[in-house]
Protein backbone atom coordinates (compact mmCIF):
# COMPACT_ATOMS: atom_id res chain seq x y z
CA UNK A 1 0.00 0.00 0.00
CA UNK A 2 2.70 2.24 0.99
CA UNK A 3 3.78 2.05 -2.68
CA UNK A 4 1.04 4.51 -3.88
CA UNK A 5 2.38 7.09 -2.32
CA UNK A 6 3.46 8.99 -5.39
CA UNK A 7 -0.32 8.42 -6.55
CA UNK A 8 -1.27 10.23 -3.64
CA UNK A 9 1.17 13.05 -4.24
CA UNK A 10 0.94 13.29 -8.00
CA UNK A 11 -3.23 13.52 -6.54
CA UNK A 12 -2.90 16.23 -4.09
CA UNK A 13 -0.48 18.28 -6.33
CA UNK A 14 -2.33 18.57 -8.56
CA UNK A 15 -5.72 19.74 -6.32
CA UNK A 16 -3.80 22.39 -5.06
CA UNK A 17 -2.30 23.37 -7.99
CA UNK A 18 1.71 23.30 -7.69
CA UNK A 19 3.99 23.32 -10.13
CA UNK A 20 2.99 20.14 -12.53
CA UNK A 21 6.61 19.16 -13.00
CA UNK A 22 7.46 19.80 -9.21
CA UNK A 23 4.46 17.53 -8.36
CA UNK A 24 5.82 14.77 -10.88
CA UNK A 25 9.22 15.32 -10.20
CA UNK A 26 8.22 14.71 -5.91
CA UNK A 27 5.85 11.87 -6.68
CA UNK A 28 8.79 9.81 -8.29
CA UNK A 29 11.39 10.78 -5.62
CA UNK A 30 8.77 9.81 -3.14
CA UNK A 31 8.37 6.80 -4.80
CA UNK A 32 12.00 5.27 -5.31
CA UNK A 33 12.55 6.24 -2.04
CA UNK A 34 9.79 4.25 -0.44
CA UNK A 35 10.84 1.27 -2.87
CA UNK A 36 15.04 1.79 -1.17
CA UNK A 37 16.18 3.41 -4.01
CA UNK A 38 18.93 5.96 -3.32
CA UNK A 39 18.34 9.40 -4.63
CA UNK A 40 20.86 8.93 -7.18
CA UNK A 41 19.50 5.98 -8.55
CA UNK A 42 16.47 7.97 -8.98
CA UNK A 43 17.61 10.49 -10.43
CA UNK A 44 19.52 7.96 -12.61
CA UNK A 45 16.15 6.71 -13.66
CA UNK A 46 14.54 9.64 -14.58
CA UNK A 47 17.34 10.60 -16.65
CA UNK A 48 17.47 6.99 -18.75
CA UNK A 49 13.62 7.46 -19.16
CA UNK A 50 13.87 10.74 -19.93
CA UNK A 51 16.02 10.20 -22.89
CA UNK A 52 14.12 6.94 -24.07
CA UNK A 53 10.78 9.22 -24.57
CA UNK A 54 11.97 12.11 -26.62
CA UNK A 55 10.25 10.98 -29.24
CA UNK A 56 7.14 12.45 -27.39
CA UNK A 57 8.64 16.33 -27.59
CA UNK A 58 10.60 15.86 -30.72
CA UNK A 59 7.41 16.19 -32.81
CA UNK A 60 5.62 19.32 -31.11
CA UNK A 61 9.51 21.26 -31.41
CA UNK A 62 10.17 20.09 -34.88
CA UNK A 63 6.91 21.44 -36.37
CA UNK A 64 7.19 25.06 -34.42
CA UNK A 65 9.12 26.58 -36.99
CA UNK A 66 6.92 25.31 -39.78
CA UNK A 67 3.74 26.21 -38.83
CA UNK A 68 4.76 29.34 -37.20
CA UNK A 69 6.28 30.19 -40.45
CA UNK A 70 2.99 29.51 -42.51
CA UNK A 71 0.78 30.79 -40.19
CA UNK A 72 2.12 34.25 -40.70
CA UNK A 73 1.38 34.27 -44.09
CA UNK A 74 -2.12 33.17 -42.97
CA UNK A 75 -1.98 29.60 -43.41
CA UNK A 76 -5.32 29.67 -40.85
CA UNK A 77 -6.89 32.59 -42.29
CA UNK A 78 -6.51 31.17 -45.47
CA UNK A 79 -8.43 27.63 -43.70
CA UNK A 80 -10.96 29.91 -43.02
CA UNK A 81 -11.72 31.00 -46.15
CA UNK A 82 -12.12 27.98 -47.99
CA UNK A 83 -14.22 26.44 -45.27
CA UNK A 84 -16.71 29.46 -45.97
CA UNK A 85 -17.16 28.32 -49.91
CA UNK A 86 -18.44 24.77 -48.23
CA UNK A 87 -22.28 25.61 -47.69
CA UNK A 88 -23.09 21.87 -45.71
CA UNK A 89 -19.96 22.31 -43.52
CA UNK A 90 -20.89 23.06 -39.93
CA UNK A 91 -18.02 23.11 -37.03
CA UNK A 92 -19.31 19.72 -36.07
CA UNK A 93 -19.45 17.82 -39.52
CA UNK A 94 -15.26 19.49 -40.03
CA UNK A 95 -14.53 18.01 -36.25
CA UNK A 96 -16.18 14.32 -37.16
CA UNK A 97 -14.73 14.28 -40.90
CA UNK A 98 -11.69 14.40 -39.24
CA UNK A 99 -11.75 12.10 -36.76
CA UNK A 100 -13.20 9.52 -39.92
CA UNK A 101 -10.02 10.99 -42.10
CA UNK A 102 -7.60 9.99 -38.81
CA UNK A 103 -9.47 6.61 -37.70
CA UNK A 104 -9.55 5.39 -41.48
CA UNK A 105 -5.78 6.12 -42.31
CA UNK A 106 -4.48 4.98 -38.77
CA UNK A 107 -6.09 1.45 -39.40
CA UNK A 108 -4.47 1.39 -42.74
CA UNK A 109 -1.04 1.49 -40.78
CA UNK A 110 -0.65 5.33 -41.87
CA UNK A 111 -0.63 8.05 -38.87
CA UNK A 112 -1.51 11.50 -40.66
CA UNK A 113 -2.16 14.57 -38.50
CA UNK A 114 -1.29 15.12 -35.17
CA UNK A 115 -1.77 18.30 -32.84
CA UNK A 116 0.60 20.33 -33.97
CA UNK A 117 0.98 19.46 -37.75
CA UNK A 118 -3.12 19.39 -38.73
CA UNK A 119 -5.51 20.17 -35.24
CA UNK A 120 -3.43 24.07 -35.02
CA UNK A 121 -3.39 25.08 -38.05
CA UNK A 122 -5.88 23.57 -40.12
CA UNK A 123 -8.58 21.63 -37.85
CA UNK A 124 -9.24 23.91 -35.51
CA UNK A 125 -9.47 27.20 -37.62
CA UNK A 126 -11.47 25.18 -40.09
CA UNK A 127 -13.93 24.04 -37.72
CA UNK A 128 -13.60 27.66 -36.87
CA UNK A 129 -14.38 29.03 -39.56
CA UNK A 130 -17.45 26.82 -40.78
CA UNK A 131 -19.06 28.05 -37.59
CA UNK A 132 -18.09 32.10 -38.08
CA UNK A 133 -19.78 31.07 -41.97
CA UNK A 134 -22.79 30.24 -40.63
CA UNK A 135 -23.51 32.42 -37.01
CA UNK A 136 -21.46 35.52 -37.43
CA UNK A 137 -18.53 36.19 -34.79
CA UNK A 138 -17.75 33.59 -31.71
CA UNK A 139 -17.83 34.23 -28.71
CA UNK A 140 -14.70 33.61 -26.88
CA UNK A 141 -15.97 30.27 -25.06
CA UNK A 142 -17.71 28.91 -27.82
CA UNK A 143 -14.28 29.14 -29.82
CA UNK A 144 -12.77 27.61 -26.54
CA UNK A 145 -15.10 24.80 -27.16
CA UNK A 146 -14.22 24.41 -30.83
CA UNK A 147 -10.75 24.30 -30.28
CA UNK A 148 -10.75 21.71 -27.57
CA UNK A 149 -13.07 19.59 -29.58
CA UNK A 150 -10.60 19.61 -32.68
CA UNK A 151 -8.01 18.33 -29.86
CA UNK A 152 -10.88 15.58 -28.80
CA UNK A 153 -11.14 14.19 -32.83
CA UNK A 154 -7.38 13.68 -33.00
CA UNK A 155 -7.29 11.68 -29.72
CA UNK A 156 -10.21 9.88 -30.41
CA UNK A 157 -9.46 9.06 -33.93
CA UNK A 158 -6.00 8.63 -33.15
CA UNK A 159 -6.87 5.50 -30.48
CA UNK A 160 -9.78 4.21 -32.11
CA UNK A 161 -8.57 3.46 -35.06
CA UNK A 162 -4.98 1.68 -34.57
CA UNK A 163 -5.38 -0.97 -32.87
CA UNK A 164 -7.33 -2.38 -36.36
CA UNK A 165 -3.70 -2.19 -37.53
CA UNK A 166 -1.46 -5.07 -36.77
CA UNK A 167 1.96 -4.10 -37.14
CA UNK A 168 1.52 -1.51 -34.57
CA UNK A 169 2.72 -1.19 -30.96
CA UNK A 170 -0.59 -2.21 -29.01
CA UNK A 171 -1.12 -5.03 -30.79
CA UNK A 172 2.25 -5.81 -30.71
CA UNK A 173 2.67 -5.58 -27.44
CA UNK A 174 -0.57 -8.10 -26.62
CA UNK A 175 1.05 -10.54 -28.79
CA UNK A 176 4.67 -10.22 -27.12
CA UNK A 177 2.94 -10.87 -23.56
CA UNK A 178 1.25 -13.86 -24.74
CA UNK A 179 3.84 -15.61 -26.32
CA UNK A 180 5.60 -15.06 -23.50
CA UNK A 181 3.12 -16.82 -21.33
CA UNK A 182 2.74 -19.51 -24.02
CA UNK A 183 -0.67 -18.51 -25.05
CA UNK A 184 -1.84 -19.19 -28.34
CA UNK A 185 -3.31 -16.35 -29.65
CA UNK A 186 -3.67 -14.90 -32.99
CA UNK A 187 -2.64 -11.09 -34.21
CA UNK A 188 -5.46 -11.16 -36.76
CA UNK A 189 -8.29 -11.95 -34.20
CA UNK A 190 -6.97 -8.92 -31.98
CA UNK A 191 -7.05 -6.61 -34.75
CA UNK A 192 -10.70 -8.13 -35.65
CA UNK A 193 -12.19 -7.24 -32.33
CA UNK A 194 -10.86 -3.83 -31.89
CA UNK A 195 -13.43 -2.65 -35.12
CA UNK A 196 -16.65 -2.95 -32.76
CA UNK A 197 -15.32 -0.25 -30.41
CA UNK A 198 -13.83 1.37 -33.15
CA UNK A 199 -17.13 2.35 -34.54
CA UNK A 200 -18.66 2.89 -30.91
CA UNK A 201 -16.02 5.44 -30.54
CA UNK A 202 -17.23 6.80 -34.01
CA UNK A 203 -20.58 7.09 -33.15
CA UNK A 204 -19.62 8.39 -29.67
CA UNK A 205 -17.83 11.92 -31.64
CA UNK A 206 -21.00 11.89 -34.21
CA UNK A 207 -22.98 12.40 -30.98
CA UNK A 208 -20.53 15.05 -29.59
CA UNK A 209 -19.90 16.82 -32.56
CA UNK A 210 -23.84 17.14 -32.95
CA UNK A 211 -24.04 18.49 -29.52
CA UNK A 212 -21.44 21.04 -29.92
CA UNK A 213 -23.08 22.13 -33.03
CA UNK A 214 -26.41 22.83 -31.11
CA UNK A 215 -24.26 24.87 -28.47
CA UNK A 216 -22.99 26.79 -30.87
CA UNK A 217 -26.45 27.92 -32.60
CA UNK A 218 -27.59 28.31 -29.21
CA UNK A 219 -25.14 30.67 -28.45
CA UNK A 220 -25.47 32.78 -31.33
CA UNK A 221 -28.74 32.71 -31.80
CA UNK A 222 -29.86 36.64 -30.20
CA UNK A 223 -32.43 36.24 -27.25
CA UNK A 224 -35.53 36.66 -29.37
CA UNK A 225 -38.92 38.19 -28.21
CA UNK A 226 -40.44 35.93 -25.74
CA UNK A 227 -43.69 34.36 -28.31
CA UNK A 228 -47.19 33.66 -26.52
CA UNK A 229 -48.36 31.21 -24.50
CA UNK A 230 -47.81 30.26 -20.76
CA UNK B 1 26.20 -1.44 -41.29
CA UNK B 2 24.19 1.34 -39.47
CA UNK B 3 21.26 2.99 -41.18
CA UNK B 4 22.04 6.26 -42.87
CA UNK B 5 19.81 7.55 -41.15
CA UNK B 6 18.61 7.32 -37.53
CA UNK B 7 16.03 8.89 -35.21
CA UNK B 8 19.04 10.78 -32.97
CA UNK B 9 20.28 12.64 -35.87
CA UNK B 10 16.29 14.28 -35.70
CA UNK B 11 16.92 14.13 -32.05
CA UNK B 12 20.22 16.39 -33.16
CA UNK B 13 18.01 18.67 -35.18
CA UNK B 14 15.35 19.08 -32.43
CA UNK B 15 18.27 19.56 -30.32
CA UNK B 16 19.65 22.71 -32.45
CA UNK B 17 16.19 24.07 -32.73
CA UNK B 18 16.02 24.28 -28.65
CA UNK B 19 19.25 25.62 -28.87
CA UNK B 20 18.53 28.66 -30.92
CA UNK B 21 15.26 29.60 -29.02
CA UNK B 22 17.58 29.64 -25.81
CA UNK B 23 20.05 31.93 -27.64
CA UNK B 24 17.38 34.25 -29.01
CA UNK B 25 15.97 34.52 -25.34
CA UNK B 26 19.76 35.21 -24.17
CA UNK B 27 19.70 37.63 -26.64
CA UNK B 28 16.53 39.30 -25.93
CA UNK B 29 16.88 42.36 -23.02
CA UNK B 30 13.31 42.83 -22.97
CA UNK B 31 12.67 38.63 -21.86
CA UNK B 32 10.94 39.21 -19.09
CA UNK B 33 12.87 36.22 -17.43
CA UNK B 34 15.96 36.02 -19.40
CA UNK B 35 18.48 34.08 -18.09
CA UNK B 36 16.34 31.10 -16.43
CA UNK B 37 14.48 30.89 -19.37
CA UNK B 38 17.77 30.61 -21.86
CA UNK B 39 19.32 28.48 -19.15
CA UNK B 40 15.97 25.83 -19.29
CA UNK B 41 16.04 25.73 -23.32
CA UNK B 42 19.18 25.84 -23.47
CA UNK B 43 19.57 22.75 -21.33
CA UNK B 44 17.09 21.02 -22.80
CA UNK B 45 18.89 20.95 -25.73
CA UNK B 46 21.85 19.60 -24.47
CA UNK B 47 19.63 16.41 -23.28
CA UNK B 48 18.33 16.31 -27.12
CA UNK B 49 21.76 16.31 -28.77
CA UNK B 50 23.96 14.50 -26.05
CA UNK B 51 20.81 12.31 -24.42
CA UNK B 52 22.52 9.12 -25.43
CA UNK B 53 26.04 10.03 -24.29
CA UNK B 54 25.62 11.67 -21.11
CA UNK B 55 25.27 9.58 -18.07
CA UNK B 56 21.47 8.85 -17.04
CA UNK B 57 22.19 10.37 -13.32
CA UNK B 58 23.52 13.32 -15.18
CA UNK B 59 20.45 13.98 -17.29
CA UNK B 60 18.50 13.15 -13.79
CA UNK B 61 20.39 16.24 -11.97
CA UNK B 62 20.09 18.59 -15.77
CA UNK B 63 16.15 17.35 -15.48
CA UNK B 64 16.22 18.29 -11.67
CA UNK B 65 17.88 21.67 -12.56
CA UNK B 66 14.72 22.48 -15.34
CA UNK B 67 11.98 21.79 -12.73
CA UNK B 68 13.47 23.55 -10.48
CA UNK B 69 13.64 26.54 -12.78
CA UNK B 70 9.84 26.30 -13.92
CA UNK B 71 8.75 25.57 -10.06
CA UNK B 72 10.49 28.78 -9.06
CA UNK B 73 8.55 30.88 -12.13
CA UNK B 74 11.95 31.80 -13.88
CA UNK B 75 10.93 29.89 -17.08
CA UNK B 76 8.27 33.06 -19.01
CA UNK B 77 7.17 34.16 -22.23
CA UNK B 78 8.92 36.67 -24.42
CA UNK B 79 6.92 39.90 -25.00
CA UNK B 80 7.94 39.73 -29.02
CA UNK B 81 5.32 41.21 -31.26
CA UNK B 82 3.73 38.82 -33.93
CA UNK B 83 1.71 39.12 -37.35
CA UNK B 84 -1.33 41.15 -36.90
CA UNK B 85 -4.57 39.49 -38.03
CA UNK B 86 -5.37 42.14 -40.95
CA UNK B 87 -1.53 41.57 -41.78
CA UNK B 88 -1.94 38.06 -42.11
CA UNK B 89 -5.25 38.36 -44.38
CA UNK B 90 -3.81 40.03 -46.76
CA UNK B 91 -0.59 37.88 -47.33
CA UNK B 92 -3.17 34.97 -47.41
CA UNK B 93 -4.70 36.80 -50.17
CA UNK B 94 -1.70 36.99 -52.11
CA UNK B 95 -0.52 32.95 -51.59
CA UNK B 96 -3.98 31.58 -52.19
CA UNK B 97 -3.77 28.03 -52.00
CA UNK B 98 -0.33 27.68 -52.01
CA UNK B 99 0.11 28.43 -48.41
CA UNK B 100 -1.12 24.47 -48.26
CA UNK B 101 1.43 22.92 -49.85
CA UNK B 102 3.85 22.81 -47.39
CA UNK B 103 1.55 21.95 -44.89
CA UNK B 104 0.18 18.59 -47.49
CA UNK B 105 3.75 17.57 -47.38
CA UNK B 106 3.86 16.10 -44.06
CA UNK B 107 1.09 13.44 -44.25
CA UNK B 108 2.60 13.02 -48.06
CA UNK B 109 5.61 11.83 -46.43
CA UNK B 110 4.34 10.00 -43.29
CA UNK B 111 2.17 8.15 -46.36
CA UNK B 112 5.32 7.36 -48.20
CA UNK B 113 7.48 6.74 -45.51
CA UNK B 114 5.66 4.42 -43.81
CA UNK B 115 4.93 2.58 -46.58
CA UNK B 116 8.76 2.21 -48.20
CA UNK B 117 11.12 3.96 -46.00
CA UNK B 118 11.97 0.70 -43.81
CA UNK B 119 12.54 -1.26 -47.49
CA UNK B 120 14.79 0.33 -48.99
CA UNK B 121 18.22 -0.65 -48.91
CA UNK B 122 21.33 -1.35 -50.87
CA UNK B 123 22.98 -4.75 -50.34
CA UNK B 124 23.26 -4.88 -46.31
CA UNK B 125 23.28 -0.92 -46.16
CA UNK B 126 19.75 0.01 -45.06
CA UNK B 127 18.31 3.58 -45.74
CA UNK B 128 16.59 3.63 -42.41
CA UNK B 129 16.15 1.93 -39.56
CA UNK B 130 12.47 -0.13 -40.02
CA UNK B 131 10.95 0.19 -36.44
CA UNK B 132 11.53 4.15 -36.83
CA UNK B 133 10.14 5.03 -40.06
CA UNK B 134 7.57 6.99 -38.44
CA UNK B 135 9.47 9.19 -36.63
CA UNK B 136 11.89 9.46 -39.40
CA UNK B 137 9.39 10.47 -42.33
CA UNK B 138 7.98 12.61 -40.00
CA UNK B 139 11.26 14.48 -39.43
CA UNK B 140 11.77 13.87 -43.15
CA UNK B 141 8.43 15.79 -43.92
CA UNK B 142 8.95 18.47 -41.13
CA UNK B 143 12.52 19.27 -43.21
CA UNK B 144 10.63 19.66 -46.66
CA UNK B 145 7.82 21.37 -45.36
CA UNK B 146 9.86 24.15 -44.04
CA UNK B 147 12.11 24.76 -47.38
CA UNK B 148 8.83 24.28 -48.94
CA UNK B 149 7.77 26.80 -46.62
CA UNK B 150 10.55 29.25 -47.36
CA UNK B 151 10.12 28.76 -51.17
CA UNK B 152 6.48 29.71 -51.57
CA UNK B 153 6.54 32.49 -48.60
CA UNK B 154 10.15 34.04 -49.68
CA UNK B 155 10.70 34.71 -46.10
CA UNK B 156 13.86 34.51 -44.64
CA UNK B 157 15.26 31.79 -42.40
CA UNK B 158 14.89 34.08 -39.49
CA UNK B 159 11.09 34.13 -40.20
CA UNK B 160 10.32 30.23 -38.69
CA UNK B 161 13.32 30.79 -36.20
CA UNK B 162 11.62 33.40 -34.62
CA UNK B 163 8.16 32.30 -34.96
CA UNK B 164 8.89 28.75 -33.42
CA UNK B 165 10.17 30.23 -30.78
CA UNK B 166 7.20 31.87 -29.58
CA UNK B 167 4.76 29.51 -30.53
CA UNK B 168 7.12 27.25 -28.23
CA UNK B 169 7.16 30.13 -25.26
CA UNK B 170 3.73 29.65 -25.29
CA UNK B 171 3.86 25.81 -24.07
CA UNK B 172 6.53 26.72 -22.12
CA UNK B 173 7.50 24.27 -19.29
CA UNK B 174 4.99 22.01 -20.20
CA UNK B 175 6.44 20.82 -23.17
CA UNK B 176 8.87 18.20 -21.16
CA UNK B 177 5.64 17.11 -19.20
CA UNK B 178 5.10 14.47 -21.71
CA UNK B 179 8.73 13.16 -20.98
CA UNK B 180 8.38 13.40 -17.06
CA UNK B 181 5.48 11.57 -17.26
CA UNK B 182 6.84 8.56 -18.99
CA UNK B 183 9.73 8.72 -16.45
CA UNK B 184 7.64 8.52 -13.56
CA UNK B 185 5.66 5.52 -15.20
CA UNK B 186 8.87 3.88 -15.77
CA UNK B 187 9.85 4.51 -11.81
CA UNK B 188 5.85 3.44 -10.80
CA UNK B 189 6.75 0.39 -12.91
CA UNK B 190 10.11 -0.65 -11.04
CA UNK B 191 8.36 0.13 -7.57
CA UNK B 192 6.09 -2.47 -8.24
CA UNK B 193 2.97 -0.20 -7.93
CA UNK B 194 0.89 -2.03 -10.46
CA UNK B 195 0.40 -5.80 -8.78
CA UNK B 196 -0.83 -3.61 -5.23
CA UNK B 197 -3.38 -1.75 -7.61
CA UNK B 198 -4.28 -5.28 -9.83
CA UNK B 199 -4.68 -6.64 -6.01
CA UNK B 200 -6.88 -4.34 -4.40
CA UNK B 201 -9.15 -4.39 -7.57
CA UNK B 202 -9.58 -7.85 -7.53
CA UNK B 203 -10.10 -7.95 -3.63
CA UNK B 204 -12.54 -5.46 -3.34
CA UNK B 205 -14.81 -7.21 -6.13
CA UNK B 206 -17.24 -10.43 -6.26
CA UNK B 207 -15.10 -11.48 -8.98
CA UNK B 208 -16.98 -15.18 -9.17
CA UNK B 209 -19.55 -13.90 -11.32
CA UNK B 210 -18.82 -13.63 -15.18
CA UNK B 211 -19.97 -10.00 -15.55
CA UNK B 212 -17.98 -8.38 -12.43
CA UNK B 213 -14.58 -9.92 -13.85
CA UNK B 214 -15.36 -8.38 -17.22
CA UNK B 215 -16.20 -4.91 -15.46
CA UNK B 216 -13.10 -5.31 -12.80
CA UNK B 217 -10.55 -5.79 -15.94
CA UNK B 218 -12.16 -3.40 -18.32
CA UNK B 219 -12.69 -0.95 -14.90
CA UNK B 220 -9.11 -1.75 -13.89
CA UNK B 221 -7.45 -0.91 -17.38
CA UNK B 222 -9.13 2.74 -17.66
CA UNK B 223 -7.72 3.07 -13.74
CA UNK B 224 -4.51 2.34 -13.72
CA UNK B 225 -4.02 4.14 -16.81
CA UNK B 226 -5.73 7.05 -15.75
CA UNK B 227 -2.31 6.86 -13.05
CA UNK B 228 0.42 5.80 -14.94
CA UNK B 229 -1.09 7.85 -18.07
CA UNK B 230 -0.25 5.34 -20.34
CA UNK B 231 -2.65 2.11 -21.39
CA UNK B 232 0.69 0.00 -22.41
CA UNK B 233 2.09 0.33 -18.95
CA UNK B 234 -1.13 -0.78 -17.65
CA UNK B 235 -2.14 -3.65 -20.09
CA UNK B 236 0.71 -6.32 -18.55
CA UNK B 237 0.09 -4.88 -14.90
CA UNK B 238 -4.08 -5.98 -15.01
CA UNK B 239 -4.08 -8.42 -17.65
CA UNK B 240 -1.62 -10.64 -15.41
CA UNK B 241 -3.38 -9.47 -12.25
CA UNK B 242 -6.89 -9.55 -13.04
CA UNK B 243 -7.63 -10.67 -17.12
CA UNK B 244 -6.24 -13.45 -17.41
CA UNK B 245 -6.39 -15.69 -13.34
CA UNK B 246 -10.02 -14.59 -13.81
CA UNK B 247 -11.75 -13.93 -17.42
CA UNK B 248 -9.57 -16.79 -18.86
CA UNK B 249 -8.56 -19.17 -16.27
CA UNK B 250 -11.60 -18.99 -14.15
CA UNK B 251 -14.37 -18.16 -16.58
CA UNK B 252 -13.04 -19.61 -19.69
CA UNK B 253 -12.40 -16.07 -21.68
CA UNK B 254 -11.48 -15.97 -24.93
CA UNK B 255 -8.01 -13.58 -25.02
CA UNK B 256 -7.65 -12.43 -28.23
CA UNK B 257 -11.48 -10.67 -27.29
CA UNK B 258 -10.53 -9.89 -23.75
CA UNK B 259 -6.86 -8.28 -24.78
CA UNK B 260 -7.93 -6.23 -27.44
CA UNK B 261 -11.53 -4.40 -25.79
CA UNK B 262 -9.48 -4.15 -22.68
CA UNK B 263 -6.28 -2.40 -24.57
CA UNK B 264 -9.34 -0.12 -25.59
CA UNK B 265 -10.50 0.44 -22.34
CA UNK B 266 -7.31 1.60 -20.95
CA UNK B 267 -7.19 4.31 -23.86
CA UNK B 268 -10.77 5.55 -22.55
CA UNK B 269 -8.14 6.23 -19.21
CA UNK B 270 -5.93 8.31 -21.55
CA UNK B 271 -8.60 10.36 -22.46
CA UNK B 272 -9.61 11.06 -18.63
CA UNK B 273 -5.79 11.78 -17.57
CA UNK B 274 -3.68 14.97 -16.88
CA UNK B 275 -0.97 12.42 -16.61
CA UNK B 276 -1.35 11.71 -20.44
CA UNK B 277 0.28 14.90 -21.05
CA UNK B 278 1.02 14.92 -24.35
CA UNK B 279 -2.44 13.92 -25.63
CA UNK B 280 -4.29 16.37 -23.41
CA UNK B 281 -2.20 19.40 -22.33
CA UNK B 282 -0.08 20.40 -24.68
CA UNK B 283 -2.83 20.50 -27.34
CA UNK B 284 -4.50 22.63 -25.06
CA UNK B 285 -1.55 24.81 -24.78
CA UNK B 286 -0.67 24.70 -28.45
CA UNK B 287 -4.42 25.72 -29.08
CA UNK B 288 -4.01 28.53 -26.64
CA UNK B 289 -6.92 27.34 -24.54
CA UNK B 290 -6.64 29.23 -21.54
CA UNK B 291 -8.18 26.18 -19.11
CA UNK B 292 -5.33 23.36 -19.81
CA UNK B 293 -8.07 21.10 -18.90
CA UNK B 294 -10.20 21.61 -21.54
CA UNK B 295 -9.32 18.99 -23.80
CA UNK B 296 -9.80 16.35 -21.06
CA UNK B 297 -13.31 17.81 -20.12
CA UNK B 298 -14.94 17.75 -23.45
CA UNK B 299 -13.19 13.86 -23.76
CA UNK B 300 -14.93 13.05 -19.97
CA UNK B 301 -18.46 12.35 -21.87
CA UNK B 302 -17.03 10.40 -24.81
CA UNK B 303 -14.73 8.22 -22.90
CA UNK B 304 -17.20 7.30 -20.22
CA UNK B 305 -19.97 6.29 -22.83
CA UNK B 306 -16.96 3.95 -25.27
CA UNK B 307 -15.75 2.77 -21.88
CA UNK B 308 -19.21 1.97 -20.78
CA UNK B 309 -20.06 0.01 -24.43
CA UNK B 310 -16.56 -2.10 -24.03
CA UNK B 311 -17.74 -3.52 -20.72
CA UNK B 312 -21.16 -4.56 -22.41
CA UNK B 313 -19.43 -5.40 -25.95
CA UNK B 314 -16.56 -7.75 -23.65
CA UNK B 315 -19.32 -9.49 -21.35
CA UNK B 316 -21.17 -10.55 -24.63
CA UNK B 317 -18.41 -11.94 -26.22
CA UNK B 318 -15.01 -13.00 -24.34
CA UNK B 319 -17.37 -15.87 -23.24
CA UNK B 320 -19.30 -16.79 -26.59
CA UNK B 321 -16.84 -16.78 -29.18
Amino acid sequence: MIKLIGVLVVAAGFALRFNTLLVVLAAGIATGLVAGMPFNDIMALFGKYFVENRYMTLVVVLMVPVIGLLERYGLQERAETLIRRAKAATAGRVVLLYTAVRQISISLGINLGGHAAAVRPLIAPMAEGAARARHGELSEQTVQDIRAHAAAAENIGNFFGEDIFIAVGAILLMKGFFDALKIEVSLWAMARWGIPTALVAFGVMAWRTRELDRRIARAAKPPGPKEGGA
Amino acid sequence: MSPLLTVEFFYGVTGAVLALVAGRIALDAGHPKRWGSALFWGLLAVVFIFGKILPPVGTGYLLLTMVLLAAAGQVGRSNEATSTKPERVLRAGVLQNRIFWPVLLIPASAIVGSLCLGRIHFGTFELADPKQATLISVGIGMLLALAAGLTVTRARITVPVAEGSRLLQTVGWAVILPQLLAALGGIFAQAGVGPVVAGLVSRALPTQFPFVAVAAYCLGMALFTVIMGNAFAAFPVITLGIGLPLIVQQHHGNPAIMASIGMLSGYCGTLLTPMAANFNLVPALLLELPDKHAVIKAQVPMALVILATNVLLMYFCVYRF
